[in-house]
């Protein structure tokens, strides 16, 4: 190397200097500016009036770790992420073949041993809160994920107003039981039977828009529904939401500790982890039952024309193809599953409200399957773990209460944490955990295809 | 003109108007059953707009466009069905259809009339022979008795897809496509992209096949590729074509009869050496572009 461009790399290091310099101390304003009304001003209730205080140690705080942060990746991370991304090669490591391949049939083994091991390592009691809280929650937004993951991911319509079919799906289920005594495996295809009508029923309106014009009315939809809950007090007794909805039942043995009771039938020790397990293996039958129809599904001729509909809409009528019944189609096997998912939601909890069908679970589950990488299960499947669990798991964390004082409550920073990992991931990745493509059909080998020919579908 | 006992296609009286243009205006000509009818004219003279009406993606303001399955006979019933209000009439094997009463969809389901477009239409994330399969589309569907009987796995539309990607495969190799089969169509050359929806068009078991400007952007080995893979889509299935082209060595080449638009109005009809010789049409298009190759020519000193 001579010693002109030595020089020369020397001179671009400084200049890099200079310019992380600059970019920190813009953050540092930005930061600044941001945070001045939020941290740098606390308005607290003092008995009749509002006292204002201020706080300008937090804030230089927040603003100096803003600035670090900032001048960190600059002058260290954002070198490395270049130097790995010239360093990637074309051909896949052989361990990540090994990976993509075992995978799908590890995760499931995983999933079904799962309770067990949530027994074995948090004993009895303890283990509920895992089955209950991590396994059933998740594996609710996994099926929910799936479902809206046809709409979205695979015909490409932007749907803003899903978890009106899980409003339907739920209080399908809650009124249907609690009036005509119906049972749950009867109400829970019944459930999905008329959220897929609901889907049909919204269809048809929109059919004829696009991008954001099909998000505001799906948007709207939505939101129809949970205000004709709230306001149909007669019929779904309002705000106050239905209470005591029959619980499922092991073949018509309830889960309780009276005679006739589970435990007492085979004889084992009364325990509410019973149901727990019960309930588990439902949902994760109902979420598995979601992704094998899916993938059936994509290989089946409405399937395909569903991708062509998101690639390419006139071309797709140009074949003969039907595009009303083949957007209507989508929405009602999206609808169909968030029906099943309402049903077993109505049953798990026992008591429904409409508090649990505000648009933010629509956002949610539509985080869920863009962050996920559309139309991939297993991209949708981490997702939800990551987004439920960690939200879930934020409750876990009482050492942070050691740091910050007793009264912190992390999970008051779970849209924050929700916030930054949409951030993150779209930057690192813009199209999703998975954002490939796999053919539904080949002539002599399956090619994956590369995010950036596959289309996101307009509207 | 050709007889009307060998036409499939009538197009009587058409007009297209978009607010105050009018794109189109009262034209007439029919497309010879068997044969390669080409619609030439010069730049906005309103071939696109004939095809889109034709296929159902317009509304013709005015006029008639029939199409026939089978028998001539059936001719004779044409204004029968036009007084009536129904889109087809059936006689057994045979039928006549009138497009401008039909959504785009159903005049390539029913009437059976596939079509290519000016700017290329492919599903670029999806594999070349996925392309081919979406264009099954509805002979699949009957097979997966409406996705029910594929869902439950039934063998019956194993079978169907079998054959289905058979008759992909067939029309690959005609193209020369079958090595790429499973790569994205989006990845594939220009030409073999134009090849591919020719194809993919094809594979809806088309009538009549209408290609708009299927040789725009084609180097000359391509585009006497394309001559070759027309002729024997012509040759080998029977079915018409109606072909857009600007490419004069391609439409001399290869078509039966030629329809020569200017400004929305018919200006000649006839055999491409009736056409080549008619002065409106050497004073409307021809005339000006030999005079504009040879400037062109003059200019780079040849
Ligand atoms: N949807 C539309 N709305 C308004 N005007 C239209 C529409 N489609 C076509 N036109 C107009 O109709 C005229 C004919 O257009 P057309 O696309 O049919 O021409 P063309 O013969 O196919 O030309 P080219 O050789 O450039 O493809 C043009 O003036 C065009 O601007
Ligand atoms: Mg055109």
């Amino acid at each position: 190397m001579s010693k002109k461009s030595e020089i020369a790399a020397a001179q671009s290091e400084r200049v890099d200097l200079t310019r992380a310099l600059r970019d920190a101390g813009l953050a540092a304003l930005l930061a600044f500016a941001l945070f001045l009304p939020l941290i740098g001003f606390w308005a607290r209730n003092v008995g009749e009036g509002l006292l204002l205080v201020t706080r300008w140690d937090a804030l230089a705080l927040v603003v100096l770790i803003v600035a670090a942060a900032r001048l960190f990746y600059t002058l260290v991370a954002q070198p490395w992420l270049k130097r790995q991304r010239a360093r990637r090669t074309e051909i896949a490591p052989p361990w990540r073949t090994a990976l993509a391949k075992w995978f799908i049939p590890f995760a499931i083994g995983f999933v079904v041993v799962y309770p067990l091991i949530a027994i074995a390592g948090a004993g009895m009691r303890g283990s509920i809160k895992w089955v209950d809280n991590f396994g059933i929650q998740i594996l609710i937004y996994v099926m929910l994920g799936f479902g809206l993951n046809i709409v979205v991911g695979l015909a490409g319509l932007l749907d803003l107003g899903y978890v009106a079919f899980y409003a339907v799906g739920a209080y399908s289920y809650a009124l249907l039981a609690k009036t005509f005594g119906l049972t749950f495996w009867i109400l829970l295809p019944l459930a999905g039977v008329l959220a897929s009508f609901w889907g049909v029923l919204l269809g048809f309106p929109v059919l004829r828009l696009r991008g954001d014009y099909l998000a505001i009315v799906t948007l709207a939809f939505g939101e129809i529904i949970r205000i004709v809950i709230v306001n149909w007090v007669d019929l779904t007794n309002g705000y106050a939401g239905i209470t005591s909805i029959p619980r499922p039942t092991f073949f018509g043995i309830p889960f309780n500790a009276d005679d006739n009771g589970f435990a007492a039938v085979f004889g084992l020790e009364f325990t509410p982890l019973h149901r727990t397990l019960f309930l588990y293996y439902i949902i994760l039958g109902l979420a598995l039952l979601t992704a094998w129809v899916t993938v059936r599904l994509r290989r089946l001729p409405v399937g395909r024309a569903w991708e062509a509909l998101r690639e390419d809409e006139i071309a797709c009528r140009s074949l003969g193809i039907n595009t009303t019944n083949t957007k209507l189609t989508a929405f009602a096997m999206g609808a169909m599953f968030a029906g099943f998912a309402g049903s077993f939601f109505a049953a798990r909890q026992g008591f429904i409200s409409p508090e649990s069908f505000t648009f933010i679970e629509s956002a949610t589950i539509l985080s869920i399957v863009v962050l996920g990488g559309m139309g991939s299960q297993v991209g949708v499947a981490i997702a939800a773990i990551v987004m439920i669990g960690g939200t879930e798991i934020m409750r876990e964390l009482d050492f942070l209460k050691e740091i910050f004082g007793a009264d912190f409550d992390p999970t008051k920073y779970r849209m924050l944490l929700f916030g930054f990992c949409m951030v993150l991931i779209m930057v690192w990745r813009p199209r999703g955990l998975i954002a490939t493509r796999r053919p539904s059909v080949f002539l002599k080998e399956r090619k994956t295809i590369s995010a950036d020919l596959v289309k996101e579908g307009h509207g | 003109m050709t007889e009307l006992r060998d036409t499939v296609l009538r197009v009587e009286h058409l007009t297209m108007r978009f607010g105050g243009l009018v794109a189109v205006d009262d034209l007439s000509f029919d497309v010879a059953r068997g044969g390669i009818t080409a619609l030439i004219g010069p730049n906005g003279a309103g071939k696109t707009t004939v095809f889109n009406c034709i296929t159902g993606f317009y509304n013709a303001s005015e006029g008639r466009l029939a199409l026939l399955h089978g028998d001539p006979a059936l001719w004779n019933l044409l204004d029968a069905l036009t007084a009536g209000g129904s889109r087809s009439l059936r006689q057994g094997n045979s039928a006549l259809f009138l497009l401008e009463r039909m959504p785009d969809y159903l005049v390539t389901q029913q009437a059976r009339v596939a079509r290519t477009f000016q700017n290329i239409r492919l599903f670029p994330g999806m594999t070349v022979l996925e392309n081919l399969m979406v264009a099954q589309h509805n002979a699949l569907m009957v097979a997966s008795g409406f996705t029910v009987l594929g869902i439950l796995g039934f063998p019956s539309y194993a079978r169907a897809e079998r054959a289905a990607i058979e008759k992909a495969r067939s029309w690959l190799d005609r193209i020369g496509l079958t090595a790429r089969a499973d790569d994205p169509a989006g990845d594939l050359p220009y030409g073999a992209q134009r090849r591919l929806e020719v194809a993919r068009a094809m594979c809806t078991d088309p009538v009549l096949l209408c290609l708009d400007e299927p040789a725009a952007g084609l180097n000359p080995r391509e585009s006497a590729e394309l001559n070759a893979l027309l002729l024997d889509i012509r040759n080998d299935f029977g079915t018409s074509i109606l072909l857009i082209e600007h490419d004069m060595s391609v439409v001399m080449e290869i078509s039966d009869h030629i329809v020569v638009l200017d400004y929305g109005v018919k200006i000649a009809d006839g055999t491409p050496q009736e056409v080549r010789n008619d002065p409106a049409v050497i004073a409307a298009y021809l005339g000006v572009q030999d005079e504009e190759v040879e400037k062109a020519q003059a200019e780079v000193g040849l």
